[in-house]
């Protein structure tokens, strides 16, 4: 039974990293109907920026975290306004190959930068609490609250403020809003700004957590967590986060349960049967095509 | 005023002097073999140039391959490494367990044969969900395929597990590149202009029309993943026979990354941009070499700047002359001469 909880617990860790990307992911989607697959890249910067500011700036963890979750962010923003900005109006696939590029410059340059594995010295002072055999790491608990309130502060920003308003409204309709007199320019640069800051936060949360990274680091926990955003439905910010602690459960308990080498064939079957049984994901909405 | 006729026999004599004679493909075709196979016997081209050749033709089969998904039938499709991890497997153990040694050469072409028809098999299976699902759902069904084949051939300890699988003689020589390269082509090609071919075209452009206008959608979806698939698995099979070793890895995500970067470089939906992607990519690749890893910051760099400046890619939606046929010109060029009429007279 305790071996059921401590496997919960990593379960909640490894899927509040997965929800954190796939948020980047969903949001993006939302608004530009584009899928941005330099995302996991991103995340693997924003590692890349926690190991370089703890080493070098010698800072303590939350001037880290925030520091590394604003580079990332204007990175995301510069990616944005050139790469992608050109390309609004061709083709969606165009875009999607634009992406994929920037992604494999983003690792391919960290590679020529960085060639061998980094070591993320510990930010933290880890202390493990024994409650019954059950073993609780402060670790994990900084990363699963952490993110959790990440995602309430998004929720808040999306469901509440004006600025969420005008993201919700640009992906119910991207002609009408322009007219509203809202700037779609600066709406979708602070989505990119938001997606890849929480991103970046998760680069930083993975890093403390395994702390060994590498520039490839980004792509399979990238993919992960796109599987996670269309799991929940793609464009659905809630949909995302539970995609990710779905896929977080699912990825724990069968390497707890069977051999690990069976992880990700056990994880994508069970992803395939999902998207057959319902194609648009968990809370994603069926959408009937119009002739 | 114009007759159909007349513009059919200029246009014929234009198409004439483009491709130069009728025989113009034969004769281009038996050179090409002829070239390959002095080159394979006396060998005065150098070895590592040699097998810069053979990774042109095994990527052309791949890009022109999956063009017909991704270009012609509008699907986005990021498995395409799964198939041929597929053939290149199914190939490899033919060769390595069940063929005589000395029968090996004989064997060979059985043996890419059946690494295509393992890898048509599992893109029949790979077809079934496309029935549904649409778009960014069926990439991920086809990226979660490309994974589950990867992690299956990690955990068979038959063919190697993650070590992978050694021991095939390098039986891809460039006449056999070259003949596969040369009927891959051919067949797509003729697929593409084909009654069927149009009915892969009018999936892509819109699937609730076709299927109004009597294509069995789901029949063309099938024959499209299968033949793509077949193709990719014989690429597969010279793959492994081209390098005498697979590991799992080669065929992950990255290399089907690599296959959508040709596709896209050379443009959807022609088959010769696809020829021309593969050749630039790979060529280029080499050239840069000197670079280091400094190359493969340069390629993505390039790749992104030419979707800005031409986001179709060299060729996008255009095909060369010597691949249309002389209907499609025919057709095109009265449909634009009717246009112009309708447009003059109307004030």
């Amino acid at each position: 039974m305790a071996y059921i909880f401590q496997q919960a617990l990593n379960a909640l860790q490894l899927g509040s990293i997965y929800a954190l990307i796939a948020l980047g992911y969903t949001m993006v989607y939302g608004i530009l109907t584009m899928i941005n697959f330099a995302h996991g890249d991103l995340f693997m910067i924003g590692a890349f920026f926690c190991f370089i500011i703890a080493v070098y700036l010698k800072l303590s963890f939350v001037p880290t975290l925030l520091l590394s979750m604003l580079g990332v962010a204007c990175l995301g923003v510069i990616i944005e306004r050139f790469a992608y900005k050109p390309l609004r109006n061709a083709p969606r696939v165009s875009a999607i190959i634009t992406a994929l590029g920037v992604g494999l410059f983003l690792e391919n340059f960290t590679l020529a930068l960085a060639p061998y594995p980094k070591n993320i010295p510990p930010l933290l002072t880890n202390t493990t609490w024994t409650v019954g055999s059950l073993s609780i790491s402060s670790l994990q608990i900084i990363v699963i609250v952490l993110s959790l309130v990440l995602m309430l502060i998004l929720d808040f920003v999306v469901q509440r403020t004006k600025a969420g308003m005008a993201m919700r409204a640009i992906s119910w309709d991207k002609t009408i809003v322009p007219l509203m007199g809202v700037s779609v320019n600066k709406i979708i640069s602070l989505t990119f700004a938001i997606g890849a800051g929480l991103g970046g936060a998760a680069g930083v949360m993975y890093g403390l957590a395994y702390p060994v990274i590498d520039p490839y680091m980004g792509i399979m926990v990238g993919w992960k967590a796109f599987i996670c955003a269309v799991v929940g439905g793609i464009g659905n910010i809630r949909g995302a986060m539970i995609g990710g602690f779905i896929l977080g459960a699912v990825e724990i308990m069968v390497a707890a349960f069977f051999p690990s080498t069976y992880r990700d064939f056990v994880a994508f079957t069970l992803l395939l049967i999902l998207l057959i049984v319902r194609p648009y994901g968990i809370l994603g909405k069926p959408q009937p095509q119009k002739v | 005023m114009f007759s159909a006729e007349s513009t059919y026999h200029t246009l014929l004599a234009h198409w004439r002097t483009l491709t130069g004679y009728k025989l113009f493909w034969p004769v281009f075709m038996m050179a090409g073999l002829a070239f390959c196979m002095a080159v394979d016997t006396f060998d005065f081209v150098d070895l590592y140039l040699q097998l810069i050749l053979i990774y042109v033709g095994i990527n052309i089969i791949l890009t022109v391959s999956l063009n017909l998904i991704n270009g012609y039938m509008g699907e986005f499709s990021v498995g395409h490494a799964g198939f041929m991890a597929v053939g290149a497997y199914v190939a490899s153990l033919l060769t390595v367990h069940a063929f005589p040694a000395s029968a090996q050469n004989m064997l060979f072409p059985l043996a890419i044969l059946a690494g295509g028809v393992g890898a048509a098999l599992v893109g029949f299976l790979v077809a079934i969900p496309s029935f549904k699902t649409r778009g960014d759902y069926l990439a991920i069904v086809t990226l979660a395929f490309c994974m589950i084949v990867k992690s299956v051939l990690e955990n068979i300890d038959a063919v190697g597990g993650p070590r992978g699988l050694l021991g095939m003689e390098k039986l891809t020589t460039l006449p056999w590149v070259f003949f596969w390269t040369a009927l891959s082509v051919w067949v797509i090609r003729n697929l593409v202009y084909s009654n069927f071919g149009r009915g892969v075209l009018s999936i892509r452009e819109d699937e609730i029309a076709s299927d109004l206008m009597s294509v069995n959608t789901r029949q063309v979806k099938i024959i499209a993943f299968v033949v793509s698939s077949f193709f990719a698995g014989i690429a597969g099979g010279l793959f492994a026979h081209a390098l005498q070793f697979i590991n799992p890895r080669m065929f992950d995500i990255l290399k089907s990354t690599d296959i959508l970067i040709m596709v896209y470089l050379g443009g959807i939906a022609s088959i010769s941009g696809s020829i021309i992607g593969a050749v630039i990519y790979t060529i280029l690749l080499e050239i840069l070499r000197p670079l280091g890893i400094w190359r493969m910051v340069l390629m993505p760099l390039m790749l992104v700047l030419l979707m800005i400046y031409r986001p179709r890619g060299i060729m996008g939606l255009k095909e060369a002359l010597l691949f249309t046929p002389l209907r499609d010109l025919v057709t095109e060029k009265l449909w634009r001469q009717k246009k112009k009429e309708v447009t003059d007279a109307t004030p």
